[in-house]
């Protein structure tokens, strides 16, 4: 049964079942046996594909060797032959069957060196699939553990808090509420610095007899003048 | 786990903190049998983020609503939106855990403090997002 099968058939039940049930603990120690298995038989495979495919690499070398001393003693027959030293080319030929004997033996030998390495590597591919599947079959079963656990603990621990889990719109109404008041108090300092900014600038300008608090200076500087004059015929008198 | 966990999440208040503009963030460890601490940032704790993590994964939770607040005649609709919005949504997934929705962002577990700071920043504004525009569904 594939395990994402097993946790669709468990997530029918309820949460706390499938916490407990989902790593099905003889199942889980059997998977990792066999990758145990798996991993110690790809160690051995591989030590024996280099050993065998060492060789069928001397069984090659000794196949071109072959070929090659087949062809010099072929030669040296013809030659014998041509200076018509006919026992001389029959012994070099006896020599040849005998080297045409030992080159169909390497290459039988050649031939099952290198179908052993391709069952090898068949091998070491097929356990290695085998390992990446079990592994995701467990990751699978104790990721859905872990987390319907978590969640077992995160719900336990806000029961034990004492604090209700708010509903989800509670929840929104609230952080929007203190973002917006949040919100209201940056605009309500960026206002206040701004009157702040504003009274202080008025000041300075009317200092320097600049704007409409200026007027206002010059109007009580006329008022003093006119109030001056108003004092002096008085004091002629 | 516990100790790797923790060890994995250490300096991760500040980074997150830092990603989301200065905000104080404060991580709780949860007891359990299995090791998750709480991420609570400030001025969105009623929207904690949990990070668990298993053999495979280092997993960021946020629990959304509970089944029993979505309103019954929307719930085939929010099902397929929520379907729908799951590629859309920059590094976080939904998912439902027993009955609770949740909004998800899984990592290898050979994450750095910093990729799980970053998904938990994303993972805490598509919370946010997610609920403002999915309230619709809900009572």
């Amino acid at each position: 049964m594939s395990v994402i099968k097993k946790v669709v058939t468990l997530l029918r039940g309820s949460a706390r079942e499938i916490a407990e049930n989902v790593v099905d603990a003889n199942a889980t120690r059997i998977y990792e046996q066999e990758i145990i298995d798996a991993k110690q038989s790809i160690l051995e495979a591989r030590s024996s594909l280099t050993d065998v495919m060492a060789r069928e690499m001397q069984s090659a070398r000794a196949v071109t060797r072959l070929d090659g001393e087949i062809a010099h003693y072929e030669g040296l027959a013809l030659e014998a032959l041509n200076k018509s030293e006919e026992a001389l080319a029959e012994e070099v030929a006896g020599k040849v069957a005998a080297l045409e004997q030992d080159l169909e033996e390497q290459r039988q030998a050649q031939q099952s060196f290198a179908s052993q390495v391709s069952q090898l590597k068949e091998l070491i591919k097929a356990a290695e699939a085998k390992i990446r599947e079990h592994e995701r079959q467990i990751a699978i079963a104790k990721t859905t553990e872990s987390v319907y656990k978590a969640t077992q603990s995160i719900s336990d621990n806000i029961g034990h808090s004492g604090s209700r889990l708010a509903s989800a719109r509670e929840s929104l109404e609230r952080i929007k509420q203190r973002h917006e008041h949040l919100a209201d108090r940056l605009q309500a300092s960026e206002q206040l610095d701004r009157e702040l900014g504003e009274k202080a600038l008025a000041s300075k300008l009317a200092a320097a007899g600049i704007g409409q608090d200026a007027d206002r200076q010059r109007q009580r500087q006329v008022m003093e003048r006119i109030r001056a004059r108003q004092a002096k015929p008085t004091e002629g008198q | 786990m516990e100790q790797s966990l923790r060890d994995k999440l250490d300096g991760l208040d500040s980074i997150v903190g830092t990603l989301m503009g200065g905000l104080a963030v404060q991580l709780h460890p949860i007891p359990g049998p299995v090791p998750v601490v709480q991420v609570s940032i400030e001025g969105r704790e009623e929207l904690p983020i949990y990070v668990t993590c298993s053999d495979s994964q280092i997993l960021c939770l946020c629990y959304l609503w509970n089944d029993s607040e979505v309103l019954t005649e929307r719930r085939t609709e929010l099902l397929e939106t929520l379907l729908d919005l799951n590629p859309s949504v920059p590094l976080s997934s939904f998912g439902r855990i027993g009955d609770r929705y949740v909004l998800f962002g899984a990592l290898a577990l050979n994450a750095r403090t910093a990729d799980i700071a970053e998904d938990i920043a994303a993972l805490s504004d598509n919370a946010l997002d997610a609920l403002e525009a999915l309230s619709e569904f809900l009572q």
